[in-house]
């Protein structure tokens, strides 16, 4: 399958690794990656806050450069959502609305596509280390990806996979919530970074890169050994190492 | 700084009550979880939806069918489009009743509408008989939890405020502070000659008054007093008895983690029997319902049943508690219904912001309703402060083109590796973004 590959702008500036393994796991598979790099941002940003006219016009240029794409993929459930679920609340017409509703349905997180679209559980991957899953808000709430990333891990050689706290509470980050009110998001993700840390594990892992980045700053807060990293370069490795 | 961010730093800073409020939101998510699981939940909500959903689409029709039920059994109906009127109501039935002393039983509308204010300035007293509420009325403090209304407080705050408000000996034992505040209200009871409530639904074809409760102070303050006014939101209204049953199922286990509440009273008047109030009445408000159920981005706000689960599982709620909020309804439910309510909409256009959207509070809601998408329209509604509008304007400025992307990128990770805010082992290492390493590549 030729797949194009959409990085989210947070990964593309500060977390390049999540794309080159998720371009790993793909091409391993037999897949053809395709990278436009006319993309920039999905617009989540934006229309968060409250300002539609901006995120309008990044979702048209989003819809604009993957609308031919036979599959659109990215290692992020929040971007995905924005793209496949909020893009309706943006009173997108004529054109626009019709390359969109066709569009739709070919844009996967990484996840839901290897287990969902391929029918894979198993890529290949080994990854000696005791780790914990945090499911991130969007990817299990909105697009309801609940099980499969925890399919991936399992497959995954030498992985032990360790329940970390209770519940899927939120990390806190929430995009300009944690610009808005600084301090309420660090406690919440200090608590949220307790509660993973209290299961043990050597590495967090989860799909979605914000909430990683903002749990590793909070493990470090908190005094925790705990180190995140994104389940693509956890599926992408094979030798063992960081991805 | 605005009043909302006043209050989250004084409860950040206030770690007994932080602690407070999440052992509270934890235990009863748990209860609320295990009992849930009994109930086909998805299956449930969406019949008690449909039936919420009717008592808007016809809540007209309703509203009449349940004044003609309500008035033959000898109710006295009002109808207060403001929240001053709803309160000049109530307050001239006591008035002309030379009632002056009384038992209110807790609702979220009287607190919506300053009933407890309005009654002091006209010298009317009325104890608040729930424990929660009593507690919170000592200490002239507003409920922080919609069914919890005293769940900020500890039990040794509450036992230095009995000893203090009540000139008794400290302690800290619940099962004595209950015992002290049954006896302060016992003769409370006796002696009231009003009692006031909330109501949780309306039965349209019988007329009942559905109050639900877990400590008999409703059915108490219903009953003993020669004058009883029920206040209500006119959204509460229902067809009949058996719509009732999964609207309770579902309550009781939302807020509570019951299988029912101890009391459910299903209240007619009865003006001829002799150990019923003489006068019963139902003060309808509207207060921005009306004009609420006619715009079709928030008219689904009014499906709520007030059971307070979205407010246990909300990272936020869980960590500052209901005060911070500054509005009567707090949590997600609050941020979204503060806004709704009222001479006009937006008048707490903050609270919609103070959310990270997780989505747990939908995950939750019995009725299903979207809050996450209520939220995400109103931040679209609310008036911005300049640095958000430039900081808007810059992001679709930066993301217009790759190069300005990366420029903008490549400045933010300067300037974390010069702070040491970069997230370990990633592009700190190379500098690089995703991009730029492809465009290397592909030169070589």
């Amino acid at each position: 399958m030729r797949v194009s590959l959409f990085v989210p702008c947070l990964v593309d500036q500060v977390a390049c690794e999540t794309a080159q393994a998720t371009v790993r796991i793909l091409e391993r598979l037999g897949h053809e990656v395709r990278y436009d790099s006319r993309q920039t941002c999905c617009g989540q940003a934006p229309f968060n806050a409250g300002f539609h006219a901006e995120a309008r016009e990044l979702a048209v240029r989003f819809i604009r450069i993957f609308r031919e794409a036979e599959a659109v993929v990215a290692p992020s459930g929040s971007c995905v959502s924005m793209v496949t679920r909020h893009y309706a609340e943006l009173g997108l017409e004529g054109g626009q609305l019709r390359d969109w509703e066709n569009l739709k349905d070919r844009v996967w997180e990484l996840c839901s596509f290897l287990v969902d679209k391929l029918n894979l559980t198993s890529v290949g991957a080994s990854f000696p280390h005791t780790v914990s899953y945090h499911a991130s808000c969007h990817l299990l709430r909105e697009l309801g990806v609940k099980d499969q990333p925890l399919r991936l891990l399992k497959e995954v050689g030498d992985l032990e996979l360790i329940k970390g706290g209770w519940g899927d509470e939120c990390c806190g980050f929430g995009g300009v919530f944690s610009v808005k009110y600084a301090a309420l998001s660090r406690r919440i993700a200090d608590r949220r970074a307790g509660r993973l840390a209290s299961g043990g594990a050597e590495f967090v892992t989860g799909a979605d890169d914000s909430c990683l980045i903002n749990l590793d700053a909070a493990f470090r807060r908190i005094g925790a050994v705990q180190r995140t990293i994104h389940i693509a370069r956890i599926l992408a490795s094979e030798d063992g190492g960081r991805g | 700084m605005s009043l909302v961010r006043r209050n989250i730093k004084r409860a950040l800073d206030d770690r007994k009550l932080g602690r407070a409020v999440l052992n509270s939101c934890l235990l009863s998510t748990e209860k609320r979880d295990r009992l849930i699981s009994e109930l086909d939940f998805q299956s449930t909500r969406a019949a008690a939806r449909l039936i919420r959903q009717r008592s808007l689409d016809e809540n007209r029709p309703l509203l009449e069918r349940f004044k003609e039920s309500f008035e033959k059994a000898g109710g006295r109906l009002h109808y207060a489009l403001t929240a001053e009127a709803a309160c000049r109501i109530v307050v001239d039935i006591l008035l002309k009743a030379g009632a002056l002393q009384g038992v209110k039983a807790k609702s979220m509308v009287t607190e919506e509408i300053g009933l407890g204010q309005a009654l002091h300035r006209a010298g009317i007293d009325a104890v608040e008989s729930d424990l929660g509420e009593y507690i919170i009325q000592l200490a002239g403090e507003r409920p922080s939890h919609i069914t919890a209304p005293a769940l900020h407080r500890s039990k040794e705050s509450i036992g230095r405020l009995f000893a203090d408000r009540l000139k008794i000996p400290y302690t800290d034992d619940p099962q004595q502070l209950t015992e002290i505040a049954r006896s302060v209200l016992r003769r409370r009871y006796i002696d009231a000659e009003f009692g006031v409530s909330g109501a949780n639904f309306l039965v349209a074809e019988t007329g009942h008054v559905v109050v639900v409760e877990n400590e008999g102070n409703g059915r108490l303050g219903a009953s003993l007093p020669r004058i009883f006014v029920a206040v209500t939101g006119i959204e509460k209204v229902v067809g009949g008895l058996s719509d009732l049953a999964p609207l309770l199922a579902l309550l009781a286990r939302s807020a509570t983690g019951q299988r029912a509440t101890a009391y459910v009273n299903a209240l007619l008047p009865a003006p001829d029997v002799s150990d019923a109030p003489d006068e019963f009445h139902l003060v309808l408000v509207d207060n921005g319902r009306r004009r609420t159920m006619a715009d079709p981005d928030f008219a689904e706000m009014l499906l709520c049943i007030r059971c307070g689960a979205c407010l246990n599982v909300c990272p936020v709620y869980r960590s500052v508690g209901g005060h911070a909020y500054g509005s009567v309804y707090p949590g997600p439910m609050g941020a979204v219904l503060s806004n709704l309510l009222g001479p006009r909409m937006m008048m707490h256009h903050e609270l919609p912001f103070l959310s990270t959207l997780c989505g747990a509070c939908k995950e939750v809601c019995p009725v299903d309703m979207d809050l996450p998408g209520m939220l995400l329209k109103l931040r679209e509604r609310a008036p911005k402060p300049a640095i958000d509008r430039v900081a808007a304007a810059g992001w679709g400025w930066a993301m217009a083109t790759p190069a300005r992307m990366e420029l903008a990128g490549r400045t933010v990770r300067t300037i974390g590796r010069a702070i040491g805010a970069m997230p370990a082992g990633s592009t700190v290492k190379t500098g690089m973004s995703f991009r730029g390493l492809s465009r290397e590549a592909s030169d070589k």
